[in-house]
C-alpha cells in the first residue's frame, strides 16, 4: 500500500501543480489585469475570480459526468440499457434549478458589483479599509482620443500631454473622456476597466492608483490604421513627484491653443510623448460639443439642435460628386510602396 | 479632360489603379484562382456538363439539391475565411517589438474584417441553412418546401453576396471596419474607398436571401407537416429550425435597415451615423447588435437540434426531456432579444441598464444548461455507439460548457469592463462558435451525408478531421484566453511586450493543426467518393435512425416519399419500425411537383451587377440593372408553367427498384 501511494500522491498533486504553474505564469511578467495597481481594477479582478469559482461549482461536475457517462454507457460495456428512460420529473427539477440557483447568486453579485463599480460613481475608498478623506478633491483629467494618439488635459494644473499620463498615487481621479473622430476605449489595465471615448459625447471614469510605477495604457477599440500604436505610458508617482512632473511639463512646451489643436488633430501614427506647458481651459468642452474650429457654433454636444448649420464638414454623398471627384478615395493608411496621402482631411475643407 | 470625364461616367471610380497589381500576395492568389477556375471550366466544358449543371442543379427547386449547393458554397467560403485566419495568426506570431510583420494596417484591417464577415455570413449561415434545407422537409414528411422557387432564389442571392465579397479581393478593396462595418470607421469621411460599399451591398443582397429563406422554412414547418405530426411530435431539429428562422425573420430586417441608413449616409449625404449634424454613431452599434446577438442563436439553435438528433440515435434512446428541450429552445429564442447591450457595457449606459442586460444574458444560460443536462441524461442508460457524429457530440459538450462559462463571466459588467474587446472575448466567441457551431456542422455532415449521397463518409479521414479540429481548437485558443487575461486586446497588428510572443506562436501552431483537420475533411470527401461502392448503404437507414428522413431511400427520390407518411409518435420512424409497419409497394399515384426555373440565377446575377455598379459609382449600369431586376421579377410572375406531375408509372419504377435493393440487402 505504502509503495503505491507515492506515485498516486504525485498524480493527485499534478492538477494542483498545473494550476499553480498556470497562475504563476499568468501573474508573472507584470500582469496588469490579474495583479493591478489600482483599487478599481483590483475589485474587478476579484469579481472575475468569484464568478468563475461560482460557475465552476456546476461546470466541473458536468464535465466529469459527460466523461463518465460517455465511457460507462458505451456500447459493449454491459452497463444498464434502458431505452425508455426519457423522462423524470424530479431530475428535470434538478436540471433547471441547479443552474437557476447559481444564476441567482451570480445575478445578485452582478447587481451589487455593477452599481458599486459603476465608472460614473466617484470612488469612496482608496483601498480596502481606507476610505477617501472627504477634504481631498479628486484630480480631474480630461481625455481626448485623437487619430491615433491620446491627449490628456489637466485643467487644474493648466497643462496637457500627449501619450503620457501621470497620476499621484492614492488620490482619486476623475476622467472626463471624449473623442474627435473615431470611437476608442480608454484602457489602462492596471488602473480600471475600459470606457468608450466617443465623438460628440462625454463619458466619465473614476479610479485610483495605489502603487507607484510605470504602466501601459492603450485604446482597446479598433479605430483605423494607427490603432495598434495608440498606446500611452502611465506613471504612478507620489504627490511631490506629481508636482515635479507638472512643473517639468509646464516648463518644457508651447501652449495648446486652437491652432495647435487643429494641427494635432490630423491623423498621425506612432506619436511619441508630447508636453504642452499651457492649455486652453475651454478646449475639452469645445471638443465634445464639436466646435473647436473657429466659426462653428457650440451646441450642447451631439444632440444639440441649433438653428444654424456649422460651416464645415458637410460630407457629400457619392451621388452628388462630379465625375472628376470619383477617385477610389485616399485611404488613411497608404498601401505599401504608394506615396502617403497628402492631407487626410483635405476634402473636408473644400 | 473630356475623355477622362467620359471614362469616369462609364466606369465610375474604377480605374487601372483599382486592381492591386503591386500586391504579391494578391497576385499569387489571383493566379491560383484563375488557374483553378479555368481548369474547372475546361473540365466542365470537356465533359459537356454545362447543360447538366444548368438543368439539374443551378435551376433546381428541389430542396435537397439546394441544400447541397448551400453546403458547397459554405465549404468553399470556409477555405477563404480560414486562409484569412492563418494570415492573421502568422502576422500576430511574428510582429513583436521592432518587427512589423508582413502585413501593414491597410491589409491587416481588411483581413480581420473579411474573416469575420465571411465566417458568419458566408460560412456559418449557408452551412446551417443548407442542413435545414436538406433535412427539415424530410423530417416532417414533406415533398418540398412551401415556396420552392423562392428557395432557389434565396440560395443564389446568398451566392451573389459571396461573389461580391470575393470580387473585392481582386478589384478595389474590402472594408476595414471590422465584421460589423462599424461607424465612424466606415463613415464616408473616414473610409471614402470601396471597402464599406462592397460590404454593404454584399450583405444587403445576401441578407434578402437569408430573410426569404427563413420565411420559406417557417411556412414549411407550420403548414406542411405530415398528418399526425402535431407540434409536440415534431423532431427537435425541426423545432430548433423553426425558432432559428423565426429569429431570422425578426432580426434581419433590423440589419437591412441599419445598412440602408448607412448607405443613405454614404451615397446621399444623410447624417444618421455621422459625428456631426445630429448623427449618432452609437445608434448604429445598437442596431447591428440588436441583429447581432440573436444571430448567435440563429446559428446555434439548429446546431443544438443536430446534437439532439444524433445523441438520440447513437444512444439508442428517446431524447431525455423532449418537452423541456422544446421549452428551453423557445425561451432562448425570446430571451435572445433582450441582451444585445452586453456588447457595449463599456459605453457607459449606467449601472441599472448594465445590470439588467447582464442578468438577462446570464438567464439564457439556464435553458442552455438544461439542454446540456438533457443530452447528458440521454446518454445515461443508453448504448452509445461512438460513430463519427457521436464523437463530435461529446467533444462539443466538453468544449461548449467552457465557452458558456466564459460567456457568463463576460456578462458580469465589472468583469466585462476588464475583458471587453480583449482577446479573452475573442477566445470566448471562437470557443462557442467552433466548439458549438462548427463541431455540430461536421457532426451533421457525417450524420446526413449517407442520406444525401447513398454512401457513408470514410471513417479514418473523419477521425483525422475530428482530432485535427478538437486538438487544434484547444491548442489555438487556450493561449488566446491566457493573453486575454493578461490585458491583450483584439484587432492589434503588432505588440511591444516580447513575453506575449510564445502564446501567439502556440496559437499559430494550433491554427496549423486545424488546417490539418480541414484538409483531412476535403480528403475524407474525396476518399469516400472513390470508395463509394465499399461505403454504399442500400437500406436508407445506416445508423438505425429514429426520424422520418431515414424511412426513404438514400439519396431520396426527388419526390421524397411515394406516400405521405402517417405519424403517430415522436421519433416516427423508430415507432414504425417498432410496430413492424410494412412499406407499401403498390397503388402509386401521380405526384404533383414544382418545375425548375432559371429565374433565381438571372435575378441574382442582375443583383450582383447592381451591387458592383453601385460600389464603383457606375450610375448608368446601376440604373439599368435595377430596372432589369424589376422588369424581370414582374415578368416572372406571369410564368404560369411552374408545376408538373410525375406519372404513377415512373414512381412505381423508382420504388420497385428500391424494393429490389432492400430485398437484396436483407
Amino acid at each position: 500500500m505504502r509503495a503505491t501511494s507515492t506515485p498516486l500522491k504525485k498524480w493527485r498533486r499534478l492538477p494542483a501543480a498545473a494550476l499553480l504553474a498556470a497562475a504563476t505564469l499568468l501573474s508573472s511578467c507584470n500582469n496588469e489585469v490579474l495583479n493591478p495597481a489600482g483599487d478599481i481594477a483590483l475589485q474587478q479582478r476579484d469579481i472575475i475570480y468569484i464568478s468563475t469559482a461560482l460557475m465552476l461549482l456546476i461546470i466541473v461536475p458536468v464535465i466529469v459526468l459527460i466523461v463518465v457517462f460517455a465511457w460507462r454507457y458505451r456500447k459493449g460495456n454491459g452497463a444498464t440499457y434502458d431505452p425508455h428512460f426519457d423522462h423524470s420529473t424530479s431530475l428535470e427539477l434538478v436540471i433547471w434549478s441547479a443552474p437557476l440557483l447559481i444564476i441567482i447568486c451570480l445575478g445578485a453579485l452582478t447587481w451589487w458589483s455593477t452599481h458599486l463599480l459603476d465608472p460614473f460613481r466617484p470612488v469612496n475608498r482608496i483601498a480596502a479599509g481606507k476610505p477617501v478623506d472627504p477634504n481631498v478633491k479628486p484630480l480631474t483629467v480630461q481625455v481626448v482620443s485623437l487619430d491615433w494618439k491620446w491627449l490628456f488635459i489637466y485643467p487644474e494644473q493648466g497643462v496637457a500631454t500627449v501619450n503620457e499620463l501621470a497620476l499621484p498615487v492614492n488620490r482619486p481621479v476623475r476622467f472626463d473622456l471624449t473623442s474627435t473622430n473615431m470611437m476608442n476605449t480608454f484602457y489602462a489595465p492596471t488602473l480600471a476597466g475600459m470606457i468608450y471615448t466617443m465623438p460628440g459625447m462625454r463619458s466619465t471614469l473614476h479610479a485610483v492608483l495605489n502603487r507607484p510605477g510605470t504602466f501601459e495604457g492603450l485604446s482597446a477599440n479598433y479605430s483605423g490604421a494607427g490603432f495598434s500604436d495608440m498606446r500611452f505610458k502611465l506613471y504612478g508617482v507620489d504627490d511631490a513627484g506629481f508636482d515635479n512632473w507638472v512643473g517639468r511639463v509646464k516648463a518644457s512646451g508651447p501652449a495648446l491653443d486652437t491652432a495647435q489643436f487643429l494641427e494635432l488633430e490630423k491623423p498621425t501614427e506612432k506619436v511619441p510623448a508630447m508636453y504642452f506647458g499651457g492649455v486652453d481651459k475651454t478646449l475639452f468642452a469645445r471638443v465634445f460639443q464639436r466646435c473647436v474650429r473657429p466659426g462653428t457654433p457650440c451646441g450642447t454636444g451631439m444632440h444639440g439642435s441649433h438653428g444654424s448649420v456649422p460651416q464645415t464638414a458637410k460630407p457629400d454623398g457619392a451621388l452628388f460628386k462630379q465625375p472628376t471627384e470619383k477617385g477610389a478615395g485616399e485611404s488613411l493608411t497608404p498601401p505599401p510602396g504608394a506615396q502617403p496621402s497628402p492631407a487626410p482631411h483635405s476634402h473636408q475643407e473644400r | 479632360m473630356f475623355t477622362e470625364s467620359l471614362a469616369r461616367t462609364i466606369f465610375g471610380r474604377l480605374t487601372l489603379e483599382s486592381f492591386p497589381v503591386h500586391e504579391p500576395i494578391l497576385l499569387v492568389t489571383f493566379a491560383v484562382v484563375v488557374v483553378l477556375g479555368v481548369g474547372i471550366l475546361a473540365l466542365v466544358t470537356k465533359y459537356k456538363l454545362w447543360g447538366f449543371l444548368w438543368t439539374e442543379w443551378f435551376t433546381t427547386v428541389d430542396h435537397k439539391k439546394i441544400g447541397i449547393m448551400y453546403m458547397i458554397l459554405g465549404i468553399i467560403m470556409l477555405l477563404r475565411g480560414f486562409a484569412d485566419a492563418v494570415m492573421m495568426r502568422l502576422q500576430q506570431a511574428m510582429a513583436f517589438g521592432g518587427n512589423e510583420g508582413y502585413l501593414n494596417a491597410h491589409h491587416y484591417d481588411q483581413i480581420f474584417s473579411a474573416h469575420g464577415t465571411i465566417m458568419i455570413f458566408f460560412v456559418a449561415i449557408p452551412l446551417v441553412v443548407g442542413i435545414i434545407n436538406y433535412v427539415m422537409p424530410l423530417q416532417i414528411g414533406a415533398r418540398d418546401v412551401a415556396f420552392p422557387f423562392l428557395n432557389n432564389l434565396s440560395f443564389w442571392l446568398t451566392a451573389a453576396g459571396a461573389i461580391l465579397v470575393m470580387i473585392s479581393l481582386f478589384v478595389g478593396e474590402f472594408s476595414r471596419g471590422g465584421w460589423l462595418n462599424y461607424v465612424p470607421v466606415t463613415n464616408i469621411e473616414n473610409s471614402p474607398d470601396t471597402g464599406p460599399d462592397y460590404y454593404l451591398w454584399a450583405l444587403q443582397i445576401a441578407g434578402i436571401g437569408t430573410t426569404l429563406s427563413a420565411v420559406n422554412m417557417v411556412t414549411t414547418i407550420i403548414k406542411m407537416r405530415a398528418p399526425g405530426m402535431t407540434m409536440m411530435k415534431m423532431p427537435v431539429f425541426c423545432w430548433t429550425a423553426l425558432c432559428s428562422n423565426v429569429l431570422v425573420i425578426a432580426i434581419f430586417p433590423v440589419l437591412t435597415a441599419a445598412f440602408a441608413l448607412l448607405m443613405l449616409d454614404r451615397y446621399l449625404g444623410f447624417n444618421f451615423f455621422t459625428n456631426d449634424l445630429g448623427g449618432n454613431p452609437m445608434m448604429y452599434w445598437n442596431l447591428v447588435w440588436i441583429w447581432g446577438h440573436p444571430e448567435v442563436y440563429v446559428l446555434i439553435l439548429p446546431i443544438f437540434g443536430i446534437y439532439s438528433e444524433i445523441t438520440s440515435t447513437f444512444t439508442g434512446k428517446r431524447l431525455f426531456g423532449y418537452s423541456s428541450m422544446v421549452y428551453a429552445t423557445v425561451v432562448i429564442t425570446i430571451l435572445s432579444y433582450l441582451v444585445w447591450l452586453h456588447h457595449f457595457f463599456t459605453m457607459g449606459s449606467g449601472a441599472s441598464v448594465n445590470s439588467f442586460f447582464g442578468i438577462a444574458t446570464m438567464v439564457i444560460s439556464i435553458p442552455t444548461g438544461a439542454k446540456i443536462f438533457n443530452w447528458l441524461f440521454t446518454m445515461y442508460r443508453g448504448q452509445i455507439r461512438f460513430e463519427l457524429p457521436m464523437m463530435w457530440v461529446v467533444a462539443f459538450m466538453i468544449t461548449f460548457v467552457v465557452g458558456g462559462m466564459t460567456g457568463v463571466l463576460l456578462a458580469v459588467p465589472p468583469a466585462d469592463f476588464v475583458l471587453h474587446n480583449s482577446l479573452f472575448l475573442v477566445a470566448h466567441f471562437h470557443n462557442v462558435i467552433i466548439g458549438g457551431v462548427v463541431f455540430g456542422l461536421f457532426a451533421g455532415m457525417d450524420y446526413w451525408f449517407p442520406k444525401a449521397f447513398g454512401f457513408r463518409l470514410d471513417r479514418f479521414w473523419g477521425k483525422v478531421t475530428f482530432w485535427g479540429w478538437v486538438i487544434g481548437y484547444w491548442v489555438a485558443w487556450t493561449p488566446i484566453y491566457i493573453v486575454g487575461l493578461m490585458g491583450t486586446t483584439r484587432r492589434v497588428r503588432h505588440f511591444d511586450d516580447p513575453n506575449l510572443q510564445i502564446w501567439f506562436v502556440i496559437a499559430a501552431i494550433g491554427a496549423v493543426i486545424i488546417l490539418i483537420g480541414i484538409l483531412a475533411f476535403v480528403i475524407q470527401i474525396a476518399v469516400s467518393i472513390k470508395n463509394r461502392e465499399k461505403l454504399r448503404d442500400t437500406t436508407g437507414d445506416p445508423w438505425d435512425g429514429r426520424t422520418l428522413e431515414w424511412s426513404t431511400s438514400s439519396p431520396p427520390p426527388n419526390y421524397n416519399f411515394a406516400f405521405t407518411p402517417q405519424v403517430h409518435d415522436l421519433d416516427a420512424w423508430y415507432d414504425m419500425k417498432d410496430r413492424g409497419a410494412e412499406r407499401p409497394v403498390k397503388g402509386y399515384v401521380p405526384i404533383h411537383m414544382p418545375r425548375n426555373t432559371g429565374a433565381g440565377v438571372i435575378l441574382s446575377a442582375l443583383a450582383t451587377v447592381l451591387g458592383f455598379a453601385m460600389v464603383w459609382y457606375m450610375w448608368w449600369l446601376a440604373a439599368l440593372s435595377a430596372v432589369a431586376l424589376l422588369i424581370y421579377s414582374i415578368w416572372h410572375t406571369f410564368d404560369y408553367n411552374r408545376d408538373y406531375h410525375i406519372p404513377a408509372e415512373e414512381v412505381a419504377a423508382q420504388e420497385d427498384a428500391r424494393t429490389k435493393l432492400l430485398a437484396a440487402g436483407a
